[in-house]
């Protein structure tokens, strides 16, 4: 009860803020708690330079920005909608977590929590469906981050009739209007975003931060791979690894290849494949180490291997 | 004559930020926050209408301030009340409930005396407003 009493009283006007002589940007930054969340994203996603430079430098001009308020410098209210373009798999989503809480600990979301939703959650199936749909969706990411996954399904040119505009215009409206309340990130594949963008020129004047995310190289999947396996405790067997460095090169050449997703399937059916082998096996009871490893076998077994070695055949 | 009940019955009417504030609070106990509106200001009257579904899943205040502002522009010339329900095992109630809205002017009530047998007197209180049919009250 106590808690609820003490916000009831008008408390006045806040007392002004006694004048700083000066700022430091160092220890505003420690203090903000972000150079955890770099550490964690530094130490968690592997490559992605490009993308850690920018959050770096919208974290500092988060800093700035906020240091000049407290000068009493005027600063109107950023605009922190982004767009995330890139290949499936290359860790949009999981940067848009880290955005969240970036942004919160920055003290530009409230909450600092993601909702992340798709066409589906946002357009209805009937007329008059769509805003309490599209409402009810934003009215939960209110003091938070709003991803809107594969976002380009929102406008369907091929179909007049779409509700998708009307989910479009209600965005646009929210976006321009409660830009304390919520930061929206869009996200898809590049091109299909740049066609969105183009048809809804609305959409890229009020998104300031267009974000690309590039494909990984073959080292840094197989970096991707080990941590995850790792994260699961498993390991490769020295020449698993080689095996696996030579999956990753072939599977990048075929077609649906999602990056880290594709790394992450390869390796579950790994798993699947050293259970069964360690299932058949007949001698004695089973070392931790037999647990733990995955061996060149294990991988070798892959449908990938197989199809490239009947090309070869096929080929002479 | 100036309705009050609920939780802040005794003081003045809360400012928007103020409410802000206690939504918040409501939210961060983890109860669901339900906007509801009536033009009945009988204080016996408990069947208040419901303004959309409670809000479970909001997480911040700015989203039930956008359904009140919502609530507001039809049944602004109503009574609104904001309440928040605690969903959890041995609650399963309101918790807290204050009005946030109120019409113009407030009649208020007639005092109404019936004499029944011997000398007793039974009381009845009628909402001057409540003569009109619903809807009609405070427009």
């Amino acid at each position: 009860m106590a808690a609820i009493l003490s916000t009831v009283p008008d408390p006045g006007p806040p007392p002004p803020p006694a004048p700083a002589p000066a700022v430091d940007l160092r220890a505003d930054f420690a203090a903000s708690g972000l150079p955890e969340i770099f550490d964690e994203l530094d130490r968690e996603m592997v490559g992605l330079a490009p993308i850690k430079r920018r959050l770096r430098e919208i974290a500092a001009l988060l800093l700035v920005d906020r240091a000049r308020q407290r000068f009493g410098l005027a600063v109107g209210a950023p605009t922190l909608h982004m767009s995330f373009t890139g290949n499936p798999g290359t860790g949009k989503t999981t940067l848009a977590l880290k955005m969240a809480a970036i942004l919160h600990r920055l003290g530009y979301v409230r909450r600092g929590h993601l909702v992340t939703v798709t066409r589906d959650d946002l357009v209805g199936q009937y007329i008059g469906h769509t805003a309490p749909k599209t409402k009810e969706v934003l009215k939960r990411a209110a003091g938070g981050v709003l991803f809107i996954d594969e976002a380009y399904y929102l406008y369907r040119p091929e179909n007049e009739r779409d509700y998708g505009q009307e989910a479009i215009e209600i965005l646009l409206q929210v976006m321009e209007n409660q830009r304390d309340d919520l930061v929206v990130i869009l996200a898809g594949y590049a091109d299909r975003m740049e066609r969105f963008f183009q048809a809804n020129p609305g959409f890229r004047s009020r998104v300031a931060h267009h974000i690309d995310f590039p494909d990984y190289g073959e080292g840094e999947l197989l970096d991707i791979g080990e941590r995850q396996l790792a994260a699961m405790n498993y390991r490769l067997s020295p020449r698993a690894r080689t095996v696996f460095a030579q999956y990753i090169a072939l599977r990048r050449g075929q077609s649906h290849f999602a990056n880290g997703r594709s790394v992450r399937n390869a390796l579950d059916r790994a798993r699947l494949r050293q259970a069964s082998r360690l299932f058949q096996r007949e001698d004695g009871p089973l070392s931790v180490d037999d647990l733990t490893v995955i061996e060149a076998e294990d991988i070798l077994a892959s449908r990938v291997f197989a199809a490239t070695a009947a090309t070869e055949e096929a080929a002479p | 004559m100036r309705i009050t009940q609920g939780t802040f019955s005794f003081l003045p009417d809360l400012t928007d930020e103020q409410i802000t504030a206690q939504v918040q609070y409501c939210i961060d106990q983890g109860w669901a926050v339900n906007i509801e509106f009536t033009d009945d200001p009988h204080p016996r009257n408990t069947y208040w209408d419901m303004w959309g579904l409670p809000m479970f899943e909001v997480r911040d205040a700015a989203g039930v301030m956008v359904e009140l502002a919502a609530c507001r522009k039809v049944y602004g010339d109503r009574y609104i009340r904001l309440s928040g329900f605690d969903a959890s095992h041995g609650w399963e109630s309101v918790r807290l409930s204050f009005i946030v809205n109120r019409p113009a002017n407030e009649p208020g009530f007639a005092l109404e005396r019936q004499e029944s047998e011997g000398r007793n007197v039974r009381y009845t209180t009628r909402a001057y407003a409540a003569q009109l049919p619903e809807g009609e009250r405070y427009s």
